[in-house]
Formats: C-alpha cells, structure tokens, sequence
C-alpha cells in the first residue's frame, strides 16, 4: 500500500453509522466496509473512492501509480476553471479524475484505470484523457491487459472542444491495446456517462457492470435541462444489459474472481499457441 | 466572467447561422459538388437512419465517399431527418460505407451538421453510445484520406461519431462545441439566459477552434451566411476539398493512418509533453 493509499484508509469514518441510499436504513461501517460497501439490507452498492476500489480489487500492496505528476491544465482559460481544479485537487487529494497504474489481480499483472467521481464529477477533460491514453499505450508495450472502472458524468464542459478530442484519443489509444493482442476489460459503475460512454466505456473487448449502475449517453444534468423524456428504467445497467450492450452485470463480491477468470484466461500461456504467432504457418 | 457586448453578439452570430433554416445542408452541398452521387441505405443491422446520408460520388472525376448528418427544412421532412440528431443506425451506416471505401482505396468526405446526436430511450436501446464510440475507433483504421468539413452545428459526440479526420474544417459561420451553449449555461450557472456568455467561454467558433488546432483551417462564406450564395459557399468547400486531398493522396496509406493518430493523440497537449511522453516510452521499450 502506498502511502497516500494508506492515509486515506484512515479516513474511513469506520465507527460511524451510514445511512443506505437505497433501503434508509442505518448501516454499521465497519460492517459496510467488510462487505465491500454493498448494503447487506438490499444490495445497493454504495459508490466507492478511488482508494477504496483499489483495495477491494487488486492484490494487497500490489498498486503502482502511473502518471501522478500530470500538471492542472487549463487550455481554454475557462472562467473560474482553475480555481476548480485546485479546490478538486485539495478535496480529493488525486490529480486528477481518474487513477492509473499497474496491479496485480489474483496474481496475474495488469494495467488498472479508477475514474474519481469526487474530482469534478469524474469529467473527462485533457488530462484525464491523457492519462487514459497512457494508460493503454503503456500496456500495449509492456503487453499487459487492461481493466478501467468507469465512473464519470460525461464530458468536462470547461474544457469543450479539448474535452470533446478525448473521446477520440482515448478511442484511438484502445485501439492501439488491441493491436498489441491484450484484452481490455470495461468496468461500468455507478454513474456512467456522456463522453466517457462514447468513447473508451463502450469499447471493451469485455464489458461489465455492477448492479443499478446508472448509466448512459446523456448525462442526468443534460437530460434535466433539456427537458428530454428520460424513462428511469432506461439509464441503467440492468437496460443495457438487457439490449445486449453489456456482458455481465457483476455483483462487487464476486467481481474481484471474474476479473480473475478473464484475465487469466486472456493471460495464460498455452502450449499449443502464444498470442504472437498466430497468422504464421 | 464579462465578455464585451459586440463580441457576444459576434459569436452568438456564428451560432445563429450555423443553425439558419435556409442554411445549405449536407445534401444540398453532395449535389452542388459532386458529381453522379448515388446514395446507399441501412446499417444492415436495424434499419436506415435518415439523419444520417452517406454514398458514393465523384470528386472533378476521383470518386469519393461521402457520409454527413441531414436535416430537413419543412416540417415533415425535419421529422424524417430527425432533426439532424442521429440515431445507432445511422452511425453504423456511415461506417459500413466508409469500410467500403477504404477497402477500394477510395477517400472519405464527412460533412458534419448536428445538433447533437440522438439519445432518448429508443437511441438507448440500441446502443448510441457504443455506435459513437466504435466509429471513432474504426476511423482511425481506415487507409484512406478523411477529410471533414463542420458545415453547420458541430455537437459534441454526435459530430466527432464522424468528425475523425486527417484535415478538418469548419465554414466561417459554424460551431464546435462539446455542449449546446444553452444547456452550458443552464448546467453550470443554472441560467439558460447567458448563452451568448456560454458560447464564448464554451470557445466554440472557427477561429477558437483553429488556435486550439483542433482543426486546420476556416472555409469562407459568402457575406451574410452560406445561404445568402449556396453556390458560392460550395466553391469554397469544393476548393478546399480539392486541395487537401491532393495533399493527402501523396501520402502513403501507413503513414497516413500513423500520422493521423498522432494528430488526435496530441491536439490541444502542453508543450513539450509530446516529446516527454516519447522518452518514457523509449526507455520502457529498451527495458524490455
Ligand atoms: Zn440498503
């Protein structure tokens, strides 16, 4: 565990009763925290911070973090975007809104993305983009599979057009990952939108989802002002799973095995075939 | 945040423009350009989107693809065309054409004119945002020149579904944003009022878009808007599509598609962050 890992442990308010968004009912933390922040009432799956879904996903002590220097970049000097960013910075105490690295799952190595809700609603701007990117361009050269836990509101408006150029970018990087035979593992969590859908979410070899994600290509914020008719039901895992979009849909419990399985499945060594020989006689 | 009044108002000009109900669509440019345009229908998978055209044509005799958002004028034929927000089909489509394209060595033209691309319950269903996604995706994959020209609206997802190119340009009086500037401004300062605020901030014109290279150049229009001369507005796409793809067909297809990545990987970057970033990765690959 690293040490910023380590501090934000901490921080868990433990002792504290939680309230479950899902039932109302009065949950004990650390019960909460043993049962990975799913409600042992009614399953709601709480949303978890970056350190948080670190711990419950990657072998203990096995995180690396990739690219944690990325400076705060502000490219179109968008009113009041850099005193945004820096308070972001303060509160979440990451740099940025999603957190890369290489991790160990079941013992098998792999690159690890965690999108941050806490930091600017989890929006892609440039620089998450770019780690994103990285991200896949490192694993394609150090032919490592990837698994990114998506979490984001969409697209990072203070950045508009730059935001927007992401969602290529970080298409393109992906596309760079499959080039280089490795599998690309898409974790859908609660809540996932906009921008981040349409592009690197929604291009997993494998996609999966936990329970009750909400999800989808308009963010809530859009669908609210526009005054679009939005069905509940629609902006969900469970709907996009049902209309073929998604492959499972993977209780937090069980999640940490069937990354295992796929991993290892996209990972291990046959005898009869290597990944790189395929095509030749 | 205080932007002088004649700049608001110069900007907010663009977007009410881009957005005129006599403006030139996508179709009306594919006849005043090129030449034998035959149209082709259907994703093949579900049905045929008409917020989305795509065919096959001839440039001064180089025959081409073309693919681009449609809009309609009168009421019945805006209903059909979907407003120009288009639907999974109609991206799925455009890909099947320009998979074809660049399979017969043919370039592509994409015209983009959208509001915004389509996204309620029944878009859901089908997956617009994977069919956004896996367009991106794919476009970087294809041997050939793409040329993109943002004719009208430019918005955000629904544009770049077919907005990824090796030359991109906007016409003088279009837009690129990543949000409408009306919902900008009602999302961020809860007042749709201030859209003429949000548009500038939002840095969505030609110029902006220009100076944050995320395109290549600003095609004229006639004074007063493209709807003023249609025909005078064509010239001037005619032109540079003329002039890039003689360009662009020079180019090897290897390096085409190497250096088109390299375009969007690096758009927008700091200084100095391309060259860092090269190193990390050389030393990586020796370590290995
Ligand atoms: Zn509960």
């Amino acid at each position: 565990m690293t040490e910023a890992e380590a501090k934000r442990m901490l921080e868990i308010p433990a002792e504290l009763w939680e309230e479950c968004p899902g039932c109302h009912q009065l949950l004990y933390g650390r019960e909460l925290e043993r049962s990975l922040r799913v409600c042992s009432k009614c399953g709601h799956h709480f949303r978890l911070s970056v350190w948080q879904r670190v711990n419950f996903t990657v072998d203990e002590g096995s995180f690396e973090e990739w690219d944690a220097d990325m400076p705060l970049y502000d490219p179109l000097s968008f009113p009041e975007y850099q005193e945004k960013l820096e308070a972001a910075r303060t509160k979440t105490g990451v740099n940025e809104a999603v957190l890369t690295g290489a991790a160990r799952i079941g013992g098998i190595a792999t690159g690890l993305g965690i999108m941050d809700l806490a930091f600017i609603g989890g929006s892609m701007g440039f620089v998450v983009g770019e780690k994103v990117a990285r991200l896949f361009e490192r694993c394609a050269l150090l032919h490592l599979p990837v698994v990114i836990f998506c979490a984001s509101g969409g697209a990072r408006m203070q950045e508009s057009l730059v935001s927007l150029m992401q969602m290529p970018k970080t298409a393109a990087a992906a596309r760079k990952l499959r080039e280089a035979r490795c599998l690309y593992v898409s974790v859908l969590t609660d809540p996932t939108y906009g921008g981040v859908t349409a592009s690197f979410a929604f291009l997993g070899d494998i996609i999966l989802a936990e329970p009750c994600a909400s999800m989808g290509f308009a963010g809530p914020r859009v669908v609210e002002v526009t005054k679009m008719r939005m069905p509940p039901e629609v902006q969900t895992a469970e709907f996009q799973y049902q209309h073929g979009m998604i492959d499972m849909i993977v209780p937090r419990q069980q999640l940490h095995e069937t990354l295992e399985v796929i991993l290892r499945w996209a990972t291990e060594h046959t005898s009869e075939a290597s990944p790189h020989q395929e095509g030749q006689p | 945040m205080s932007y002088p009044a004649d700049h608001l108002e110069q900007v907010w000009q663009h977007v009410a423009l881009s957005r005129h109900e006599q403006r030139p669509y996508t179709l009306d440019y594919v006849q005043a350009i090129f030449e034998h345009f035959v149209e082709l229908h259907g994703d093949r998978r579900y049905g045929d989107d008409g917020a989305m055209v795509a065919g096959l044509g001839f440039l001064e005799g180089q025959p081409v693809a073309i693919v681009g958002h449609q809009k309609g004028r009168s009421l019945a034929e805006r209903q059909r065309r979907n407003f120009g927000m288009a639907r999974p089909e109609g991206y799925r489509k455009a890909l099947r054409v320009m998979r074809l394209a660049a399979n017969l060595g043919r370039p592509i033209i994409s015209f983009i004119d959208t509001p915004g691309a389509d996204c309620v319950a029944d878009a859901e269903s089908r997956g617009i945002s994977e069919a956004i996604a896996v367009n991106q995706q794919e476009m970087f994959g294809l041997p050939v020149p793409i040329v993109v020209v943002v004719i009208g609206e430019g918005g955000s997802g629904g544009a770049i579904g077919i907005g990824v190119g090796d030359r991109v340009f906007m016409m003088e009086n279009s837009y690129y944003s990543v949000i409408a500037p009306e919902s900008c401004a009602a999302i961020l300062w809860r007042d749709p009022n201030l859209k003429k605020e949000a548009a500038v901030a939002l840095k969505l014109s030609p110029e902006d878009a220009l100076a944050l290279g995320v395109i290549d150049g600003i095609i004229p229009e006639p004074p007063g808007g493209a709807h003023t001369a249609p025909a005078e507005a064509a010239r001037h796409v005619k032109q540079t599509l003329l002039t890039a793809l003689a360009e662009l067909s020079a180019v090897p297809p290897d390096v085409l598609v190497q250096a088109r990545y390299e375009k969007f990987r690096w758009m927008s970057s700091p200084a100095g962050m391309r060259e860092e970033w090269a190193a990390v990765l050389d030393n990586l690959a020796k370590r290995r």
